[in-house]
């Protein structure tokens, strides 16, 4: 069994307050392994972008236990949730959230930069990281001269170049035709299992299903399906959908 | 090299008009500060000129007296009072005064009149440019400075006037001895300058007093006080103070030009922190995005002080290059205003931290960005 990463137990969350209160979270057990991705799945308003806030770290649970990496995230200010992020976290956001004007290689820098990584070094290694998802070609364009499929490679090279424990995507296919969902999904797959990370997808798409290892479905709140790897339970056979 | 320069610099200079609009904030208002201060300075030299053009280690002046231009009148017996302390070198009388000068075409114009012993070389014209200054002991020489020939309705050396219905002649010529009140100074010869202030023989304006060499001065100058009574002995520092004192506080000039100051200041750091507050907010998703990718809030803080820096800086120099152009346009000119190292100095630290305390704004918003907004759009 491979390392546990993130392991949260009885997660809750009430959003609102008086009569407009709402139970987002209603008690959620989860672990996410390395060498695993994993996909979250379920409707609109069952909880999924709350769920991954809080193992993001960028939302406190309201009652419940994260632990990140080992570390509890219990009685953790914004600075020292702010510090997990940077040292376990890579994330991929749907809107991609370039630095507009950026090149791509500073955009990908930047994960450096923030966590104190400067110069020559942090440039080449964001070169390197650009070259993983096939857009060191493309290391000087601005954001706005490359296409979503491209933002979005350059967003998840932004998010593997420190080596980060856990990648959290959310709906990263989602403003992507099929070619470029895949290629996106197949670097994904490729960081989860060549790279040895914990990758959460949290997403409506359907085509994405056969690059999971782990699908998890939440409903009002509660997780109420899980499905792991092998043909018997994913609906597309997993060495298909990695073809390039 | 971090990249938090480089995201400040693409942030400022990305909106070019939003840049250049703070630009001009920030230059209208160093300039503003650098242009009162300046005069703030000048005023303060053209006040003292006098004092600082005379070779006195003390001043014996009417009691009271609030400045170099005051028409208040001494004793001339104080003269040998004065001359007799141990470790005074000589005392030489000084008349100045108001006075009338009538043109050969007979309108009149008020000139301030100065007179001393030429031989004693107390105050003196300087800068002379052209004629005699050996030549005011003549009856009816003066000196004049070729700035005020228009206003003395003179074209040069040999001209002739007249003052208080004497007969006078224009026997050497100054450059750049200029009066802050726009009256000419005209340098006479002693006796020549009782006559055209009406000073009786027996009064003086000030006593100048010069201390021999090697002399206790604390001890010389408690020994002249001893002796003037209810005359006033000043050092050339405290004269000079007193008189600067005088004219920029006392009259209320000073703090008008500091109250400009301080106007510039405040719209300077008000365009600063509108535009500043403006850029973090339409940069707001970007900050919100390197919060949520774990940055700390002090690399925020930076990349919004690093902007406020550049501003600075960048407006600084444009500033400074305007402020050269109005000293140098203003040199030559009644109230010139003067420049100084530190001035500079200070302006720009004025700048840098008008230009910082003007992102606290930009600061203060950026606290309260959730990352989790990344996710909601």
């Amino acid at each position: 069994m491979n390392e546990i990463i993130i392991e949260a137990r009885e997660l809750r969350k009430t959003l609102g307050r008086g009569a407009g209160q709402v139970q987002a979270l209603r008690g959620i057990d989860l672990s996410l392994r390395r060498g695993e991705l994993t996909l979250l799945m379920g409707p609109s308003g069952s909880g999924k972008t709350t769920l991954l806030l809080i193992l993001g770290c960028m939302l406190a649970p309201s009652s419940g236990t994260l632990s990140i990496c080992g570390t509890s995230t219990e009685h953790a200010d914004k600075e020292a949730l702010a510090k997990l992020r940077r040292d376990h976290f890579g994330f991929v956001f749907q809107s991609y959230h370039l630095f507009p004007t950026l090149t791509a290689a500073q955009n990908v820098q930047m994960a450096l930069d923030i966590r104190g990584e400067h110069g020559r070094a942090a440039a080449k290694r964001a070169r390197a990281a650009l070259g993983l998802v096939g857009l060191e070609q493309k290391a000087r364009s601005r954001p706005n001269a490359l296409s979503g499929g491209e933002q979005q490679r350059v967003a998840i090279a932004r998010a593997i170049v420190a080596n980060p424990s856990v990648i959290l995507a959310d709906e990263p296919t989602s403003a992507l035709d099929g070619d470029n969902g895949r290629t996106i999904m197949r670097i994904l797959a490729e960081t989860a299992h060549e790279r040895d990370r914990a990758v959460l997808v949290v997403t409506h798409d359907p085509r994405i299903i056969p690059f999971a290892d782990r699908i998890i479905e939440i409903e009002d709140g509660l997780l109420v399906n899980e499905k792991s790897d092998g043909p018997e339970q994913l609906r597309v056979p997993k060495a298909a959908a990695l073809r390039p | 090299m971090s990249l938090v320069m480089t995201l400040a610099s693409r942030n400022l200079f990305h909106d070019r008009l939003r840049f250049i609009a703070t630009l001009v904030g920030i230059v209208f208002s160093v300039v503003l500060v650098m242009i009162q201060m300046g005069l703030f300075l000048g005023f303060g030299r053209m006040v003292t000129t006098m004092i600082d053009h005379a070779n006195a280690d003390l001043w014996v002046i009417p009691k009271g007296a609030k400045c170099f231009e005051d028409p208040s009148l001494l004793d001339l017996k104080l003269r040998e009072k004065v001359a007799a302390v141990d470790g005074v070198a000589s005392v030489v009388p000084l008349v100045i005064g108001f006075s009338d000068w009538r043109l050969d075409s007979g309108e009149m114009t008020p000139v301030f009149v100065i007179g001393t012993d030429l031989k004693e070389g107390v105050l003196s014209p300087w800068n002379v440019v052209d004629g005699d200054v050996h030549a005011l002991s003549q009856s009816g020489g003066v000196a004049v400075d070729r700035s005020y020939f228009d206003r003395l309705g003179i074209k040069g050396l040999g001209a002739t006037a007249e003052i208080r219905g004497r007969r006078v002649k224009v026997v050497a010529l100054t450059d750049g001895i200029r009066s802050f009140t726009t009256t000419p100074f005209v340098f006479v010869d002693l006796k020549n300058a009782r006559l055209y202030t009406g000073t009786f023989p027996n009064r003086a304006s000030d006593l100048v007093a010069r201390l021999k060499p090697d002399t206790d001065r604390a001890k010389a100058i408690d020994a002249v006080r001893a002796q003037v009574g209810d005359a006033e002995v000043l050092t050339a520092d405290e004269f000079r103070s007193r008189s600067r004192s005088f004219w920029l506080f006392g009259t209320g000039a000073g703090a008008a030009l500091f109250a400009g100051a301080l106007l510039g200041v405040i719209v300077g750091t008000v365009i600063v922190a509108q535009t500043l507050y403006s850029s973090t907010k339409d940069h707001l998703s970007e900050f919100a995005t390197l919060r949520a990718m774990g940055s700390s809030n002090n690399y925020i803080y930076n990349v919004i002080i690093y902007q406020a820096l550049l501003n600075a800086v960048i407006g600084f120099v444009l500033a400074a290059a305007i402020g050269y152009v109005v000293v140098e346009m203003t040199a030559k000119s009644a109230l010139p205003i003067v420049i100084t190292p530190w001035l500079v100095a200070a302006l720009l630290a004025l700048t840098i931290v008008m230009c910082v305390s003007s992102g606290i704004g930009a600061i203060i918003r950026v606290v309260r960005i959730d990352p989790a907004t990344v996710f909601m759009r």
